[in-house]
């Protein structure tokens, strides 16, 4: 470090634009060890002093009036955020470095290579209400979600888990049906909130924030929790307002309502740039948008017709035109370099017009492809499907682009209709992406994929702890689903946040928007 | 017929309309495409969970046992629970009825005397260039979307001016005064939406009853134009402008979901359109039948005020 310019690094760090990522990307090029580096920002964001005080407003969307405070309902970024602000999981994310922190637990360790879990719960902590925290509440939080009769959202990621118990007053074992070397990450659902045995929707926990009032649809107000046992949570109060309307969203921020907003349109981001008392944070995550085929359906149960359509797709356009930038090109597999074990040497698909015509050939398909889209599937998606029946056009293959009404869409046309436009918000491991997906039972199975060899890879990887060997069969799936799959991956969207520039400690979080709910945690106002 | 009679013939009238439009409601809400299983979990829907929630829900029942149990209730006051969130409707729906009749009735009071007086200060500059004046901005008010006129009247006064808030937020501990002032841009929006239709009702009809020869008379006798126009034609007139104002309030209880948008208001409207998305039905039942009832009230009140400024109705003979 004798040779670093470490007045340049502290104007680096102290950048409100650059962020823990980038700041360790720039100072390991420049020759500096991972952990020094790692130093080198945590003294930094220090440096820059958090105070507390002030009442942060949170302008989201997602929240509507019919929804509730249970943990089991909840579907959306404004719900896990509120979740966050309130109770905690055992297990969190490294917004840095993508793998699991702990949170309720201290420790995790697996007693047989993979099948059994032991949990070591903090100790000491206390809920809103007063009352301990012990393996029992754990114990009742966990199952909830879990069972047959489960209406939760975290239910199918669950079902490999056979017991839940408690093993001591801070202690818990978990039982699976077989190895899986990503349970701790599977925990880290945002649905699994701890809360006391008993709680359903009373919005009680033991995070770092107390819940005041709850009007769904509306507004969430919370005040700090004295007893808070971590760090961070520097603000009096949190208001979290439900604003589903983007302009509206973008006003309340303009004119100071609000400090921190989701989802602004790639359309007014640019314009937003420009008003010095507002920052725009984009972060690629792993959320990405997808055109879905059927491949147990006419006519896509035919290799050279998926191709064609995959080969007929002009990605680089698609992200110029419909992401306005904000976003990165796809490769028919939902994974990128967000996830761990991705493997980069994977080639991309491009766009070749010669080559699907020769594939669409080969299919023998005749006519118009039918292409089922809505706005409700992503925004831009129509934009999205018009582009991309030009881009078809010039190689010989028809697109008729069906605009579907955006209520109801996922009822009669997702998972129903052979060729549809839908999204994926992505999941902390490789595992659950395709666990979720595209494994051949899979629930959501949304082209129907069924690929014996790609299930039994999947399998074998889930109990392989050589990292290099499971890189390498994670690569070989994700060329089994690139090719044979039904799966066209035009792009994966950027989360766009705007904030006040006053607001500081904004980490641009891979895992989702809003630093996947942790601003009311993580930021402070600056004087 | 005494005036009594006539007005009991009415609200029963109004009942039997009132119990038409709950047939309507719940066959409509029954022929929905989707079911309420599917909406609730929404991309998340398992088979399994689907079957679990319809089970727990009573949705397998028959429509007319589920008709004449759900109107049975409802007289009762007991609306239920709501399917999407387990709340209870009469409290969830309350709340909100009570911030649409603040808003609508903020706009009513704002904007009736408002249009009834540019009416009739119309009639007085008749064809002149007030006359004109008046007309022209109310008429070029309603023809823009409410949207642009709400947005509009933010960039004028948030964005540029600071004057008032975007977006409106309501909690209980705010005063009245605190409630005006934050409803203050939402309230203009309507006024100039609801205006010009009953400014050029109030005028057409005064200037109707002006060509009678009870106002020349007036007019002969000395009176000036102002007092003619207020004390002796506007009381002839009122039938007319009545059925308007109410018909337009009417629309601001029930119409007024792009104003909630764009002003973040949490109204009747947005709360339908959200239970509505989610299948929600016994939610979108109860807002439906309320909607219908405060339609079904507001006409009654015109017919009955008719009736009441009608002296040949008051005394037949």
């Amino acid at each position: 470090m004798t040779n670093f310019d470490s007045e340049l690094l502290r104007k680096i760090s102290m950048d409100p634009k650059v962020n823990r990522r980038e700041f360790l990307r720039t100072t390991i090029a420049a020759g500096l060890t991972m952990s020094a580096a790692t130093s080198l920002w945590s003294g930094s964001v220090a440096a820059s002093t958090p105070q507390r005080g002030g009442t942060l407003v949170q302008a989201m969307e997602g929240s509507s009036a019919t929804s509730s405070l249970d943990p089991i309902t909840y579907t959306n970024t404004y719900d896990a955020n509120m979740g966050y602000q309130y109770a905690q999981r055992l297990l969190g994310n490294d917004p840095a470095t993508g793998d699991y922190t702990f949170e309720l637990a201290t420790a995790i360790d697996s007693t047989d290579g993979g099948t059994t879990w032991v949990l070591k719960l903090r100790e000491g902590v206390t809920f809103h209400n007063g009352k301990t925290m012990t393996s029992a509440d754990v114990v009742y939080s966990l199952n909830r979600h879990r069972g047959e009769d489960s209406k939760s959202g975290a239910a199918g990621s669950l079902t490999a888990i056979t017991e839940i118990k408690a093993s001591g007053k801070y202690e818990i074992t978990i039982v699976l049906d077989s190895v899986n070397a990503d349970l701790p990450f599977i925990i880290t659902d945002y649905h699994l909130l701890i809360q006391p045995e008993g709680s359903t929707d009373d919005g009680m926990g033991t995070g770092g924030y107390v819940m005041k009032e709850y009007r769904p649809g509306e507004v969430t107000l919370f005040e700090r929790n004295p007893n808070y046992w971590g760090d961070g949570c520097y603000f009096e109060a949190v208001e979290n307002l439900a604003i589903n309307d983007a302009t509206a969203r973008t006003t309340s921020l303009m004119t100071g309502k609000s400090h921190l907003i989701t989802r602004v349109d790639p359309k007014t981001a640019g314009l937003m740039k420009k008003n010095p008392k507002i920052e725009v944070e984009n972060t690629s995550g792993r959320a990405h948008y997808v055109f879905l085929m059927q491949t147990q359906m006419a006519p896509f149960d035919n290799y050279d017709l998926r191709m064609a359509m995959k080969l007929a797709i002009d990605r680089e356009e698609i992200v110029k035109t419909v992401l306005r930038g904000y976003g990165s090109v796809g490769n028919d597999i939902p994974i990128n370099a967000a996830y761990p074990y991705f493997d980069s040497g994977i080639e991309q698909r491009k766009y070749d017009p010669e080559e699907a015509a020769f594939h669409y050939k080969k299919s023998g398909h005749s006519g118009n492809v039918e292409f089922h889209v809505s706005n409700a599937a992503f925004s831009g998606a129509e934009d999205a499907a018009v582009l991309y029946q030009q881009q078809a056009a010039r190689a010989g293959i028809t697109i008729d682009v069906k605009r579907e009404p955006a209520d109801g869409y996922w009822d009669n046309v997702w998972m129903k209709k052979p060729f549809c436009a839908s999204y994926w918000s992505g999941r902390p491991t490789q595992d659950q992406m395709y666990s979720v997906a595209y494994k051949g039972d899979a629930a959501w199975n949304d082209t129907q994929f069924q690929n014996d060899k790609f299930d039994s890879l999947l399998l074998s990887a889930r109990g392989e702890l050589d990292g290099a060997k499971r890189k390498a069969i994670y690569s070989e799936m994700g060329m089994i689903l690139r090719d044979q799959g039904g799966l066209i991956c035009p792009m994966f969207n950027d989360f766009i946040d705007a904030r006040a520039s006053n607001l500081a400690g904004y980490i641009r979080d891979p895992l989702g928007a809003v630093s996947n709910g942790f601003a009311p945690m993580r930021c402070w106002f600056e004087a | 017929m005494n005036i009594a009679t006539l007005i009991a013939q009415r609200v029963a009238l109004g009942i039997l309309s009132l119990f038409l439009v709950s047939i309507l409601i719940f066959v409509g809400t029954e022929i929905l495409p989707g079911d309420v299983a599917t909406a609730i979990l929404g991309r998340s829907a398992t088979p399994d969970a689907v079957a679990n929630i319809r089970r727990d829900l009573g949705l397998d029942d028959p429509a007319i046992f589920r008709y004449f149990h759900w109107l049975a209730s409802f007289v009762q006051g007991d609306l239920g629970v709501s399917l999407s969130n387990g709340q209870d409707i009469a409290q969830s729906v309350g709340r909100r009825l009570q911030n649409t009749l603040f808003l609508a009735g903020t706009a009513a009071i704002a904007s009736i005397p408002l249009a009834v007086f540019l009416g009739m200060v119309a009639v007085h500059y008749k064809d002149g260039f007030v006359d004109k004046f008046i007309s022209m901005t109310t008429l070029a008010a309603i023809s823009l979307p409410e949207f642009f006129v709400g947005y509009m009247l933010i960039l004028f006064f948030s964005m540029t001016l600071g004057w008032f808030d975007p977006i409106v937020s309501l909690n209980d501990s705010m005063s009245f005064l605190e409630r005006l002032y934050a409803i203050i841009l939402p309230v203009m929006t309507l006024t100039l939406v609801v205006l010009a239709h009953m400014m050029r009702m109030t005028r057409a009809a005064i200037l109707n009853v002006m060509t009678s020869s009870y106002i020349e008379t007036a007019e002969l006798k000395g009176l000036s134009g102002g007092v003619v126009i207020f004390l002796h034609a506007f009381p002839n007139a009122i039938s007319p402008i009545i059925n308007v104002v109410v018909l337009n309030m009417a629309y601001l209880v029930v119409g007024v979901v792009v104003v909630e948008v764009i002003f973040v208001y949490p109204g009747m409207g947005q709360f339908m359109v959200d239970h509505v998305a989610k299948r929600d039905v016994p939610v979108v039942q109860a807002c439906g039948l309320i909607f219908g009832g405060i339609y079904i009230f507001f006409n009654l009140t015109a017919d009955i005020i008719s009736i009441i400024s009608n002296p040949r109705l008051r005394h037949p003979r």
